[in-house]
C-alpha cells in the first residue's frame, strides 16, 4: 500500500511547491489498529500459530499417525517426549494437534477465498450494472439466504463421501452470500458519494476513480469481513469433523480431535483440553483482529 | 399489512420448493441404495422391495409422489428404523428438541438483552468491559467445545449435575445442554443490544425524554428499548437457525433423544429418508420462522414500508 501517489502538476505553474503527502486510508487504519493492543496481540498470536502449525511437525520426533505402543493414553509427559500426551492408540497429541491446525487453518483460508471470489464478482456485478439485473441477482441471493445451508453441507457429506475438496467448495459456497450483499451495497453507495462526484468533476478517468476511490473503500469492508469469515469457516469445518463428517482418519482436524477428546474426557482430559484450547484461541484471535480492523477501517466511527 | 404478509408468504413458497427439490435429487444422485446390505438380496425380493418403496417408478413421478405426500405431512418410511415412518420419528423427537431449543432461545434473549443494555448504559465502565469480554469468549468457543468442558467441570469433577440423558425430564438434566446451546447466542445478542442501545441513547428523542424529566427507568424501558431491539429482532432468524444446527451436536453430546440426534444417526447410517425428512422439516421451520420475524420487524419498525 506504499505506492507513490501520482502527482497532478497543474499546467504552467505549481513548480517548486512541495506536495503534501496524503495519508491514505491504510496508513490511517494501521495507526488506529496499532493502538488497539488486543488486536495487535491477537494478530501476533495468529501468525505464531500459523508458523507453529506449519513448521512444528518437522521438529517433532513423531508423525501424526505413528503408534507408540509403549505409551498409549498417557498424559503430558516430557520424559517420553509426548508433551501433550497421547491418545488411546498411542499417537502423539502434540503433532496431531498441529496437523489438525494445518487442516483447520487451510480450510479457513481456502474456503474464505472461494467465498470471496464468488461474493465480490456477484456483488460488484449486481451493484455496478444495477436495474433489472441487479434485482434478479439479489433476489437469487435472498432465496438462497433463507436456505438452511448447514444441513445441505451435511447432506453433501453424507451422500458423496467425506472428501476434503468437497468441504472447501461446500463451505465456500455457503459463505459468499453475505459477501455479495456487502459488496453490492458498498458499490451502490460509493457510486454516488461526493468524493466520487468531485473526482468526476475534476475529470479523473473512470478507471482511476474505481482504482483510487471505489476499490480502496470496498477493500476495507472486504478485509474486515474476511477476518470474520475465516473463524466462521473453521467453526463449520470443526462442526462437521465433530460429527464425524469432515476430515478422515488418520488425518485429523481440531474438530475431530475435540470429538475424540470429548469421548475420553473422563479418563484422558488432556485429549479434550489441548485441541479445544488451540481451536478456541484461534477463533478468539481472529474475532479480535476482525473487530479491531472494523474499528480501524470503518470511517463511521471516527 | 395483510397484503404485505401475503406477498411475503407467497415469496417463501419457491424457497421451500427449491429446498425440497434439491434435497430430493441429491438423495437420488447419491451412490449406493438403501438396500445395499452385506448380504446380497435375491433379485426378486429386491424388486419387490423397490416396488414397495415406489423406487421402480420414473424419477419425476417419484418426486411428484414425495411432494404430494409431504403436503399431507407424510415424510415416507424410515429405511433404518424398520416399522417407523419418518413422520413418527419426527413427532417423537421434535418436542424434546423444541423444549431444549426454545429454552435456550428464551435464556439467550433474556440474558443477552439485559447484559447488552447494562453494558450500553455504563459504556466503557468495568461492567461494559466484563460483558464484552464474556461475549467475545462466548462467540469464540464453539458450543461443541463448551459442552464437553461444562460436563467435565460440573458433572465429572464437581458432580453437581448429570452428564447426559434426560432422565425423568427434570430441570437438572436440561441445565447443561440449554446453557451450552444458549451461550453463543447470549454473546451475539448482548453485543447487538449494546451497539444499538448506545446509538439509540444518543438520539434526539431520548434526549427529549430525559429533558422532560422522565425517570431513567421509564426512558430506557418505554422509549429506548423498542428501537434498540430492532437489530435483535432481525437477528432472531439466523439465531434460530444457529440454535437448531447447534442442537444437533448438543443432543449428540448429551444423549438427548431429540430430532438432532436422529439426524446424526440417520446421516451416519445412511438412512436417506430420515435425513432428508429432518432437513426438509427443519428447513421449512427456519424459512417460516424467518418469515415470521420479518413480519414482526415490519410491524415494529415504522420505517419499513409494506410494499
Amino acid at each position: 500500500m506504499s505506492r507513490e501517489i501520482p502527482l497532478m502538476v497543474p499546467p504552467g505553474g505549481g513548480a517548486g511547491i512541495e506536495p503534501v503527502k496524503g495519508r491514505s486510508l491504510w496508513i490511517d487504519a494501521w495507526n488506529v489498529l496499532r493502538r488497539n493492543r488486543a488486536a495487535v496481540v491477537a494478530g501476533a498470536l495468529i501468525i505464531t500459530m500459523a508458523v507453529l502449525v506449519i513448521v512444528g511437525p518437522w521438529f517433532s520426533p513423531w508423525s501424526y499417525d505413528h503408534t507408540d505402543w509403549a505409551n498409549t493414553s498417557i498424559g503430558p509427559d516430557w520424559e517420553s517426549r509426548h508433551i501433550f500426551g497421547t491418545d488411546a492408540l498411542g499417537r502423539d497429541l502434540f503433532v496431531r494437534t498441529l496437523y489438525g491446525g494445518r487442516i483447520s487453518l487451510l480450510i479457513g483460508v481456502v474456503a474464505t477465498l472461494v467465498s470471496l471470489l464468488i461474493g465480490i464478482s456477484w456483488g460488484a456485478t449486481a451493484g455496478y450494472l444495477g436495474g433489472r439485473i441487479d434485482h434478479v441477482m439479489m433476489r437469487i441471493v435472498d432465496i438462497l439466504y433463507a436456505m438452511p445451508f448447514m444441513f445441505f453441507v451435511i447432506l453433501l457429506m453424507v451422500f458423496f463421501g467425506r472428501n476434503i475438496i468437497l468441504i472447501f467448495v461446500a463451505i465456500g459456497a455457503i459463505n459468499w452470500l453475505d459477501m455479495a450483499r456487502i459488496v453490492r451495497g458498498q458499490t451502490l453507495s460509493l457510486k454516488h458519494k461526493e468524493f466520487v462526484e468531485a473526482a468526476e468533476a475534476q475529470g479523473v478517468a473512470t478507471f482511476n476513480i474505481i482504482r483510487r476511490h471505489i476499490v480502496p473503500n470496498l477493500l476495507g469492508v472486504v478485509v474486515v469481513y474476511v477476518t470474520l469469515t475465516i473463524p466462521q469457516v473453521i467453526l463449520v469445518e470443526s462442526f462437521l469433523s465433530f460429527l464425524g463428517l469432515g476430515v478422515q482418519e488418520p488425518m485429523t482436524s481440531w474438530g475431530a480431535l475435540v470429538n475424540e477428546g470429548a469421548q475420553e474426557m473422563g479418563t484422558a482430559p488432556w485429549m479434550l483440553i489441548f485441541p479445544a484450547v488451540f481451536l478456541a484461541l484461534t477463533l478468539f484471535c481472529f474475532n479480535f483482529v476482525g473487530d479491531g480492523l472494523r474499528d480501524a477501517l470503518d470511517p463511521k466511527d471516527r | 399489512m395483510l397484503r404485505y404478509s401475503l406477498t411475503r408468504f407467497l415469496g417463501a413458497i419457491p424457497t421451500l420448493l427449491i429446498l425440497i427439490t434439491v434435497a430430493f435429487f441429491m438423495i437420488r444422485a447419491a451412490p449406493g441404495g438403501p438396500f445395499d446390505a452385506e448380504k446380497q438380496l435375491p433379485p426378486e425380493i429386491e424388486a419387490n422391495l423397490r416396488a414397495a418403496y415406489h423406487l421402480d417408478e420414473p424419477l419425476v413421478q417419484q418426486f411428484g409422489r414425495y411432494v404430494w405426500n409431504l403436503a399431507r405431512g407424510d415424510f415416507g418410511p424410515s429405511f433404518q428404523y424398520k416399522d417407523y415412518s419418518v413422520t413418527e420419528l419426527i413427532a417423537a423427537g421434535f418436542p424434546v428438541s423444541l423444549r431444549l431449543g426454545g429454552s435456550a432461545m428464551l435464556l439467550a434473549l433474556l440474558v443477552g438483552v439485559f447484559a447488552g443494555t447494562m453494558a450500553a448504559l455504563r459504556q466503557n465502565s468495568r461492567t461494559d468491559h466484563a460483558v464484552m469480554a464474556v461475549s467475545m469468549t462466548g462467540i469464540s468457543i464453539p458450543n461443541f467445545v463448551m459442552a464437553p468442558l461444562l460436563i467435565l467441570f460440573f458433572a465429572v469433577y464437581l458432580g453437581w449435575l448429570p452428564a447426559g440423558g434426560i432422565g425423568d425430564g427434570g430441570l437438572r438434566y436440561m441445565i447443561l445442554p440449554v446453557i451450552s446451546l444458549a451461550l453463543p447466542q447470549i454473546a451475539y445478542i448482548s453485543r447487538l443490544t449494546r451497539g444499538s442501545m448506545i446509538e439509540v441513547l444518543r438520539s434526539n428523542f431520548v434526549r427529549t425524554a430525559r429533558a422532560q424529566g422522565l425517570p431513567e427507568r421509564t426512558v430506557i424501558l418505554h422509549h429506548a428499548l423498542k428501537p434498540a431491539l430492532l437489530p435483535v429482532v432481525s437477528y432472531l432468524g439466523p439465531a434460530t437457525a444457529a440454535v437448531i444446527t447447534g442442537s444437533v451436536v448438543i443432543e449428540q453430546i448429551f444423549g438427548v433423544p431429540g430430532l438432532g440426534r436422529y439426524f446424526v444417526q440417520g446421516a451416519l447410517n445412511r438412512d436417506y429418508t430420515l435425513v432428508m425428512g429432518v432437513v426438509v422439516f427443519y428447513g421449512a421451520l427456519i424459512i417460516l420462522f424467518n418469515l415470521f420475524v420479518d413480519l414482526v420487524y415490519a410491524w415494529l419498525d415504522p420505517k419499513v414500508k409494506y410494499a
